[in-house]
């Protein structure tokens, strides 16, 4: 029993070494700004930077969109598909992998030429509506994540019989959706909505080139530019995403479970 | 006047016919069983007058309204699920209550209707609970207090029972009737149970391929099943064939002894049918003039508990009979001769199948 141990404690070490060493150096490098001490000054430069506010809350903003517009339109849509069209299953899985394939930078192009301030829907004419065809491209590249989750999570009910049992107690199509399709698939959408507030903060290609004040291009800039700061910003990266991850885990618990009264 | 009337309903999926000219009426207040194998059309056939399926053909009339093409939450039917099919992000008063929020009425109504309907399921104390803290039977009583809420015309149970375990499907079986009778509520139940259809129907529709088989009273169904399909399906049946002697007068030949029938035989005189017998209508002991006789050889003795199974050889056939478990009487042994008795009215010639 010994050398299984020892072998499975092996790959564990080499595991955490793999994704802690980088991110150890990463930090200690951060802290390194004065010469000779460590020092929490690159953070304070960060976070003093007003752009660094705006761009986040930007993108903060953006990602809230995206995940209100992708829900809205991924539950129906799986919902759908499930209850009435189980053939069209394949394609629409099929289709919603499609972003994982085509590079962002291909999406955004196209939309350049589609919707550019010529063309006979000029999105890019003005910040607001170019900031409304950001956000759907936001809503295709969280696609993927989103719909799995919500699929995944629709698996776990019986829509069926649950679509009639409210139906047959008199409920319109949209009761049923709002009533008791998405109460039910509500952890499913949480953490596919945080994976994508994930993907959303730290997207560069889209809000790059269609010239958005957003978090991504930050990163870029500052990173261009400085020497110290741009460890401090990506450790900030990674604690942001790691409270998106403690998110889900607190909002994955059911409101049922905890409200037991035994 | 038929408060549920089905005519000539019909059912394709593509060239597959999964209801057949399916007619039935069923009186205000009835408790009226779909009995039949899995694939027999008989949830079809429930689904359609819920409305979760659209007739191909026919029509449907609940209380003298045209439903066949109205939408499932405009049929003002209750139904409850075989798998409960509860709401699972609300409490079994949640439950309750959702077709009542549904059809906009006020608070303080829901609220005391909700009480009243757990009260009448027994599960007064359990209106916090949610679906996974409850026991299956405790489940399938919420669905029914939910489905009953609203006060529909019509309730509507598909196999409600068969996901519980045996202990809990009796008990609730027979509240269910209870329920059933107290409130007047006209319902369809469906289940492949014969015996679930024997002790609770008022009348049993037994359906087979999409067709119905027999309709009846559960007396009538098992008493006189009209086709081997029913007779086989229900209870436990010794099925014989015979030689037909003298079809008008009922005299048939048994392994080559003489029987008679106690109804007219539609066969012409020397061809083959077909009998059925139940084995609790054989005796061993003689009943006294007018019986059938036949003699025969025990072949097999299976002690039940309070039935005692024989299995008699007669010639090619084979006869099952019951006897109660007596104290005072040791079953008999196998190779004895014995004589069996039985009334030519429980000879039932069936329909050739």
């Amino acid at each position: 029993m010994k050398r299984p141990r020892f072998g499975a404690w092996l790959a564990f070490a080499v595991g955490v070494a793999y994704f802690a060493i980088p991110l150890i150096g990463t930090v200690e490098f951060s802290l390194r700004i004065r010469r000779g001490t460590y020092s929490l000054d690159a953070y304070g430069n960060v976070l003093s930077d007003p752009a660094f506010w705006n761009t986040f809350g930007f993108s903060a903003s953006a990602a809230v969109a995206t995940i209100v517009a992708g829900t809205l339109l991924v539950v129906p849509t799986a919902y759908w598909i499930r209850l009435r069209l189980p053939g069209l299953r394949p394609y629409v899985e099929f289709i919603t992998l499609m972003p994982l394939i085509i590079p962002a930078i291909v999406l955004v192009f196209g939309y350049l030429r589609l919707y550019n301030s010529s063309s006979w829907l000029p999105m890019t004419g003005a910040p607001w509506s170019t900031d409304v065809l950001m956000v759907a491209g936001y809503v295709v590249l969280a696609l993927p994540y989103l719909y799995r989750a919500v699929d995944t999570g629709m698996r776990s009910i019986d829509v069926r019989s649950l679509t009639e049992a409210a139906e047959s107690l008199g409920a319109a199509r949209s009761t049923i959706l709002f009533r008791v399709i998405f109460p039910n698939v509500r952890t499913a959408v949480l953490s596919g909505a945080f994976l994508t507030f994930a993907i959303v903060i730290g997207e560069f290609t889209l809000a790059s080139l269609l010239d958005r004040p957003a978090f991504g291009p930050y990163l870029q800039l500052v990173g261009a530019n400085r020497a110290y700061e741009p460890s401090a910003l990506a450790f900030i990266a990674f604690a942001v995403t790691w409270a998106c991850m403690g998110l889900i885990q607190l909002f994955a618990r059911d409101p049922a479970a905890r409200s037991v009264k035994v | 006047m038929s408060f549920l009337a089905i005519e000539h309903l019909t059912k394709s999926y593509g060239s597959n016919q999964v209801v057949q000219r399916f007619d039935l009426d069923v009186k205000a207040g009835e408790f009226v069983t779909f009995l039949g194998p899995s694939g027999c059309g008989k949830t079809t056939t429930l689904r359609m007058i819920a409305g979760f399926e659209t007739a191909t053909s026919g029509a449907i009339r609940i209380a003298g309204r045209d439903v066949t093409h109205l939408p499932p939450n405009a049929r003002d039917v209750g139904m409850v699920f075989q798998n409960y099919a509860l709401f699972p992000n609300m409490t079994a008063a949640g439950n309750v209550a959702f077709g009542l929020k549904v059809a906009k009425k006020r608070a303080a109504d829901i609220k005391a209707r909700v009480a009243e309907m757990l009260d009448l399921v027994k599960l007064p104390g359990l209106a916090d609970r949610y679906p996974y803290q409850m026991s299956g039977g405790q489940q399938q009583r919420v669905a029914l207090a939910r489905a009953l809420a609203t006060s529909p015309k019509l309730l509507l149970l598909d196999e409600p029972l068969s996901a519980l375990d045996a202990k809990v499907r009796v008990a609730l079986r027979d509240e269910l009737k209870a329920l059933q009778r107290d409130l007047g509520i006209t319902t369809v139940f469906v289940t492949h149970d014969q015996e679930e259809a024997l002790s609770m129907s008022d009348r049993i529709v037994v359906m087979s391929e999409g067709r119905i088989e027999q309709l009846g009273t559960p007396f009538e169904i098992y008493n006189r099943p009209r086709t081997r399909f029913v007779a086989s399906f229900i209870g436990t049946l010794n099925i014989i064939e015979a030689k037909v002697v003298d079809a008008r007068a009922g005299a048939i030949r048994i392994g080559g002894q003489d029987a008679r029938v106690g109804r007219q035989v539609s066969v012409a005189d020397g061809a083959d049918c077909t009998v059925a017998l139940r084995p609790e209508a054989v005796s061993l002991q003689d009943p006294g003039d007018g019986c059938n006789r036949i003699g025969g050889t025990i072949q097999d003795v299976s002690f039940l508990g309070a039935v005692v199974r024989i299995k008699v050889g007669v010639g090619q056939a084979r006869i099952m009979l019951d006897r109660f478990n007596s104290p005072g009487l040791p079953p008999p042994s196998p190779g004895e001769r014995v004589t069996l008795h039985f009334s030519p009215d429980d000879l039932v010639p069936l329909d050739a199948a």
